[in-house]
């Protein structure tokens, strides 16, 4: 071995322990390796029982999100030789429960989001004889930028308010309520708007700002939940002012 | 030994290092977030301050409301009231006043972009641009009001 870089984890194995400890191991130092790879090194050479997700290893799938070295991020598209030569910190991502070393229980994030109803909701679906329903690329546009996310929860995890307010409905969620919103061929806004616009909803949101820090899809969560507060703002103006109006 | 007997020993002497631990159901755990969460990261730091500095903002304008108030009880009051604002420990406390209220609107101006979605012929202007016209916006009313300030009514 060349060169090796030390990879401290944070291990959880609830049959021995109560609470987390860290456990270091020494993977090579490779350039083309990411972080993932010295976890795969870790659980095919040194370590078997070491537990975490990972599925595509190219940034799509969404499972590998951890906490490295503070920041969360994700550990296929993490250089591992970047971080070095001081000792690599790994943990599993904040605000969800842990339920052994690197995996957390999403539930409340899965659940939270069925909740935004995120699918096309249609007043009356046309007849299939009629066809699909067509969009120009401008339309497509409005909400492409929203639909990139792939549930990978960082933002969650760089969120302080979800871990300090657990009903949040969350960064994730809201910006994935808001890509049906801006979607030409939804039409199930107002419905959304009576869960978003509970405390629980956008109002939770104090704009901290870091989900889209750390969002490695640059959905800007943050950007669509303040939207959603001058939308649910001047909603609520029209229907004061207008009453006899169409909210 | 028959395979269950040894697996329930093996559960035996792990229940001894965990007593809480139960056979065959997961035991999350959950991390309590600590009262200093806002000095892990700077960001959240530079979050809690914008969030503190709104305090100042409030205490700028119920300055100003009773400034206003003063000045209607008449020229002799005014003065007074001038007299206090310029004692050392007052005009010190303005300057730290004046800071925050720099900082926060500076930070609040920079989070405009994210907010606002403006459109101009169907086509949706830059960040930079959106950025670029609070910015104008704000020197020009600076610019008003120190014209008002140092020359008066034209």
């Amino acid at each position: 071995m060349a060169s090796s870089i030390t990879l401290q984890i944070r291990r959880y194995r609830p049959e021995d322990e109560r609470e987390p400890v860290w456990e270091s191991f020494e993977v090579p130092d490779r350039p083309e390796w990411m972080v993932l790879d010295g976890l795969n090194y870790i659980k095919d050479r040194l370590d078997g029982s070491l537990s975490y997700r990972w599925a595509c290893r190219m940034g799509v799938c969404g499972s590998c999100g951890m906490v490295v070295n503070g920041k969360p991020v994700l550990t296929c598209a993490t250089y591992l030789s970047a971080l070095g030569p001081d000792p690599v910190r790994v943990e599993p991502i904040k605000g969800f429960p842990v339920i052994r070393d690197l995996v957390v229980d999403i539930e409340d994030f899965v659940r939270k989001l069925e909740s935004v109803k995120p699918w096309i909701i249609r007043e009356k679906e046309k007849p299939l004889s009629e066809g699909e329903y067509l969009q120009t690329p401008e339309q497509l546009a409005e909400y492409k930028q929203q639909a990139m996310c792939i549930n990978c929860l960082l933002c969650y995890s760089a969120c302080p308010i979800y871990a300090l307010e657990p009903d949040f409905i969350g960064p994730a969620a809201i910006a994935l309520a808001q890509r049906y919103n801006l979607d030409s061929r939804d039409e199930g806004t107002e419905e959304r708007m009576d869960i978003l616009s509970q405390h629980e909803g956008i109002w939770c949101c104090t704009f901290v700002g870091e989900c889209s820090v750390v969002c490695p899809k640059d959905v800007d969560p943050a950007g669509a939940i303040q939207r959603y507060k001058v939308k649910a703002t001047t909603d609520w103006f029209k229907s004061v002012l207008l009453p006899w109006g169409k909210r | 030994m028959s395979y269950h007997s040894r697996v329930d020993r093996r559960w035996a002497t792990r229940r001894a290092a965990n007593p809480e631990y139960e056979p065959y159901h997961p035991k999350w755990h959950r991390k309590r977030v600590p009262i200093f969460w806002w000095l892990e990261r700077p960001a959240y730091t530079k979050f809690i301050t914008r969030e503190l500095t709104s305090l100042a903002v409030g205490y700028a304008a119920v300055l100003l409301m009773v400034q206003v108030w003063v000045m209607a009880r008449g020229p002799g009051a005014y003065e007074r009231f001038l007299a206090i604002l310029a004692s050392p420990a007052i005009v010190t406390f303005h300057a730290v006043v004046f800071l925050f209220l720099l900082f926060h609107s500076v930070t609040w101006l920079n989070l405009a972009p994210q907010a606002l979605v403006v459109r101009l012929g169907g086509r949706r202007v830059a960040d930079r641009v959106v950025l670029a016209g609070h910015y104008v916006a704000w020197l020009v009313a600076t610019a008003v009001v120190a014209a008002y300030l140092l020359w008066g009514v034209p």
